[in-house]
């Protein structure tokens, strides 16, 4: 294989019902970095039926190419219709690197790709960095839940490969003025070559008000806060500041709530403004999901507990009784 | 712990204690606040076998030896006594009734307990206790069937049994040869059970009056001979005697657990508990008593899978190890000091637990009778 | 129906510390289970096995000692168990790994179901079983709540980050199983004597002649590591504990309206 005919860092636009997903357009902004050092272009892949809006948002988060596949069989995900589509793509334009989404389906999608190539794929990266003598990417990921990290390299083979967790990386500035090439290739799958069917979706029903992934105030709780009736006084935490409700894996294991609020490494990543764990000791497992976090506040009354270690701004104390006078303080800040 | 586990011996012991510790602990508390164990409860352990651990595989049990069956109940019993004794109640039952009925009795019993049911052990009445002899209840025969009438005192599983064994007087004038032992559904005509007993300890243990009035059975419901039912009754108290010391090891294992995590956390005058000389005597002499009596309790559940009828190492092993599980648990309080005697800590019921140990199956004192009525032939 | 279950076993990497000298991670003493989505896995094979009849096998690639991860699966309930082993598989990443898989599963098979959990808690990938589907041509389904068949269609739940699909696809299928897909059964006592005296076969390289060995071990391996490191700790933020939890709150709402956080 000559590694020097792969050219271009490629991100996967992944939509769900015709709208992008926030992470392809996180993963632009990283895009564009890598592609700047390599001095090749940032390329965006949309597949799908409605593909517009899909299209105007790669552009704006910055893409230099937008490769479009558009078709009825690509209305739903099915990794029959969208592998087919991608290795299609990836032997016509041989791209260099390939980041996509780790969402459910991304990784399905990453596996199915690296394996039909024979090539290197690295999952959850948290960061991405160019080795510069060779042009290998550096993939840098959590493993053993968070206790250790490793650098991953595909130095023999293109294209090179990672999916990465949503949330770790934040969008770019978005910039309507530019335009990008928009090449429509026009491959399609046979209905009789799909043999999965999405026929039905239910909506997540715990999923009310702010999304955990999206909400730049987040209010989480631990095994600390004893049971799940105190977890209100989280929720009025979050109403006060606009944001929403996590907690930690014990919190879910006990089956306090449900997993779709749980932040860590088997949960979801998050990197709001403010981040403030309640009676959560700060396992790393914990910690891999709310590091990036622009501001951490801890509240346990165990002084020794590790959360204290990644928080800005830590109160050891009883969070029964700050937590109340803290709603109070915020409401007056903002006058409510 | 002192004894030569088999490596089967444990990876079952940690099956079960890991089964026990998130299945069952949990909701240990409330039960015993609320006096009460809800079927469900029941799930897991009918669900892994432990209703019929050492039951023979052709009535369908999992055949393993007594010694076994005790370490498994030793585990059951520190999460909660109470809990392993229904279960005890219902396997001890059941093997009397394989030990000295028919084949056709045996597989009956053991079909319905198979399900996932409980049994019961009905002897004992008010006027009936540490003197069984005494007991007045009575079946009479007629035609082929027998008519049954008795009033049966603190019966564990009375609500929750699907099958009794009911001892009753088939000729009142011969004293304890007069006694035998009949196999009755629990949905039989004329059972009534009284209400739940509400008990200092082993609240999750379902205990009840049971009153039968004219509650009519086959003659083939009758397990041996008529008059052996007796010797039927001692032979299941020998067997239900070393088990219910091997749940008091349980009690006292956990107890001890407790009080030496406690020492070891608490401080008082700048340094923890366990540093302290009287804490630590306090402590030795809890483990010398769970330990001395494990190893007694293994050592006849051995020469029971031996053959032997254990009838002195039985209350040998009874009187030694409750006595000991008295003032152990005792002393973890005492260790726990004030928090000790709130039921915000475990250690108070372990000690409301394991006192009716040195009462129920034959009362301590009886013990020293046999033990002593042993004695006495043993020397010529 | 015929049921294959990819087993691991992993150390319980939430007891795992990191000594904070040397900044490496602490091995010693933390014990090997099961990995817990496997725990999942197994117990949906069990359940399809008790609705539709066939056979659950259970294979785990991995050193002798992974055996005793085999074991839990026997006493689990599953009908046989392979260890896959051999030094030449050694150093493999998640292509030749897969690809490993891949070839005993053909070997064992054929299968109508291929299940796993959605991800080891040591490596935490996530992508070993999804590869197995593609080296073998299958399809593949991750997060899966549960499955039943509908006539020769297989039904499954699966989760999605915005909710719940409902997908229809073909056997042979791949499908991964996650913590909230089932509660996975405890052994019987009987399940568990029985497991400890099982035969578990051992797979060599030599018992896979139509192995393709330039896809196995570290050559294999598209990927392989350049470092690893355990994550920087810092320094401890600013404490804020005053007597009483008012002044505490005030102080620190004073702090993030300074900062302009709040």
């Amino acid at each position: 294989m000559n590694l020097e005919q792969y050219k271009d860092v490629w991100v996967f636009i992944e939509c769900f019902q015709g709208q992008p997903k926030d992470v392809g357009l996180e993963l632009l902004g990283q895009g564009r970095k890598l592609a700047d050092s390599l001095e090749q272009k940032l390329c965006a892949v949309v597949i799908g039926k409605d593909v517009d809006t899909a299209i105007k948002a790669a552009n704006d988060f910055g893409a230099d190419k937008v490769y479009v596949v558009q078709g009825e069989e690509y209305k739903d995900y099915t990794s029959e219709a969208y592998g087919h589509a991608f290795l299609k793509l990836i032997h016509k334009y041989r791209p260099n690197t390939l980041l996509i989404g780790a969402t459910i389906k991304g990784r399905e999608l990453g596996s199915e790709i690296a394996v039909s190539l024979r090539t290197g794929l690295t999952a959850d990266c948290t960061a991405l960095s160019i080795e510069e003598e060779t042009g290998n990417v550096v993939w840098e990921r959590p493993a053993f839940g968070g206790n250790l990290y490793a650098q991953i390299l595909c130095s023999e083979t293109r294209p090179q490969m990672g999916t990465c967790r949503p949330g770790v990386f934040k969008k770019q500035e978005k910039n309507e003025k530019n335009q990008a090439e928009i090449i429509r290739e026009n491959i399609r799958v046979d209905a009789a070559y799909i043999i999965t069917k999405v026929v039905d979706f239910i909506k997540s029903s715990d999923v009310s008000g702010i999304k955990l992934e999206e909400a730049e105030y987040i209010v989480s709780g631990g095994r600390g806060m004893k049971n799940p009736e105190n977890f209100e006084m989280l929720k009025e935490l979050a109403d006060v500041l606009g944001g929403a409700v996590g907690c930690s894996r014990a919190v879910v294991d006990a089956g306090w709530m449900p997993q779709t609020m749980q932040v860590g490494q088997t949960g979801k990543t998050v990197s709001p403004k403010v981040y403030i764990a309640c009676g959560i000791s700060g396992a790393v497992q914990h910690v891999a999901g709310m590091s990036s976090s622009d501001t951490i506040i801890a509240i346990n009354k165990d002084a020794t507990a590790p959360i204290f270690e990644v928080a800005d701004y830590c109160i050891v104390g009883d969070l029964f009784q700050v937590l109340p006078e803290l709603i109070k303080e915020i409401r007056l800040a903002k006058n409510m | 712990m002192s004894l030569m586990y088999s490596n089967e011996q444990k990876e079952l012991i940690a099956l079960v204690k890991e089964m026990a510790e998130n299945e069952i602990k949990p909701f240990v508390q409330e039960c015993d606040e609320k006096g009460e164990c809800p079927r469900e409860l029941f799930k897991p352990a009918f669900d892994m076998g432990l209703h019929m651990l050492e039951i023979p595989a052709e009535y369908g049990g999992t055949g393993l030896s007594y010694e076994t069956t005790a370490m498994i109940f030793e585990e059951l019993a520190k999460v909660d006594a109470g809990y392993a004794i229904t279960l005890v109640t219902t396997f001890v039952a059941l093997r009397n009734v394989i030990l000295s009925g028919t084949p056709e009795q045996g597989k009956y019993f053991a079909d319905v307990i198979g399900k996932g049911n409980f049994a019961g052990f009905a002897l004992t009445e008010p006027n009936a206790g540490s003197d069984p002899a005494a007991m007045r209840g009575t079946a009479v025969k007629d035609g082929d069937d027998y008519i049954i009438n008795a009033s049966k005192t603190f019966i564990t599983n009375g609500a929750i049994a699907s099958l009794f064994v009911v001892f009753a007087k088939t000729k009142p004038e011969a004293g304890a040869k007069g006694i035998s032992a009949f196999i009755v559904d629990a949905d039989a005509p004329g059972i009534i059970v009284g209400n739940h007993e509400n008990k200092m300890g082993l609240r999750l243990s379902n205990t009840t009056d049971l009153t039968l009035e004219n509650v009519r059975v086959p003659a083939s419901s009758m397990v041996g001979p008529e008059g052996s039912g007796f010797k039927l009754a001692l032979n299941a108290l020998n067997l239900s005697r070393a088990f219910v010391a091997t749940l008091a090891v349980g009690i006292m294992q956990r107890a001890l657990d407790e009080a030496v995590k406690y020492a070891k956390e608490r401080k008082q005058f700048g340094e923890p508990l366990i540093k302290f000389q009287m804490v630590q005597q306090m402590l030795a002499d809890m483990a010398i008593k769970t330990e001395a009596s494990r190893v007694l309790v293994n050592n006849t559940m051995r020469l029971m899978d031996n053959g032997s009828l254990v009838r002195k190492e039985g209350s040998i092993t009874k009187a030694f190890v409750s006595d000991c599980a008295q003032e152990v648990t005792s002393n973890a309080v005492q260790i726990f000091g004030g928090y000790g005697y709130s039921k915000e800590y475990p250690v108070e019921k372990l000690m409301r637990d394991c006192k009716v140990f040195q009462i129920f199956e034959g009362a301590n004192q009886i013990q020293r009778m046999t033990i002593a009525g042993v004695l006495e032939k043993e020397y010529k | 129906m015929n049921i294959v279950v990819c087993v691991k076993q992993v150390p319980d990497t939430t007891e795992i510390k990191i000594d904070p000298v040397k900044n490496t991670l602490i091995r010693e003493g933390v014990p090997s289970i099961v990995n817990p989505f496997d725990k999942n896995a197994i117990e949906q094979a069990l359940q399809l096995k008790e609705l539709y009849g066939g056979t659950v096998t259970a294979i785990s690639m991995g050193p002798n000692q992974a055996k005793s991860s085999l074991r839990i699966a026997l006493s689990m309930g599953a009908d046989k168990a392979y260890l896959v082993t051999d030094r030449a598989f050694g150093g493999s990443d998640t292509y030749a790994t897969s690809y490993i898989l891949s070839k005993v599963i053909e070997k064992l098979g054929p299968f109508d179901v291929i299940l796993g959990g959605i991800q080891a808690i040591d490596g935490d990938t996530g992508q070993t079983c999804t590869s197995i589907a593609e080296h073998m041509g299958v399809n593949r389904l991750s997060y899966v709540l549960d499955m039943k068949m509908d006539g020769d269609k297989v039904v499954v739940r699966r989760m999605v980050e915005e909710g719940v699909e409902i997908v229809e696809s073909k056997l042979p299928i791949l499908v991964t199983l996650t913590k909230v897909s089932n509660k996975p059964r405890y052994a019987t006592i009987r399940g568990k004597i029985d497991s400890l005296k099982a035969e578990i076969e051992e797979i060599h390289l030599t018992d896979l002649p139509d192995m393709d060995t330039t896809k196995i071990g570290l050559k294999g391996s598209p990927t392989r590591v350049k470092a690893t490191f355990t994550p920087k700790r810092q320094a401890c933020g600013e404490i804020i504990e005053l007597i009483n939890p008012k002044d505490t709150a005030k102080a620190l709402v004073g702090k993030l309206l300074e900062a302009k956080i709040l």
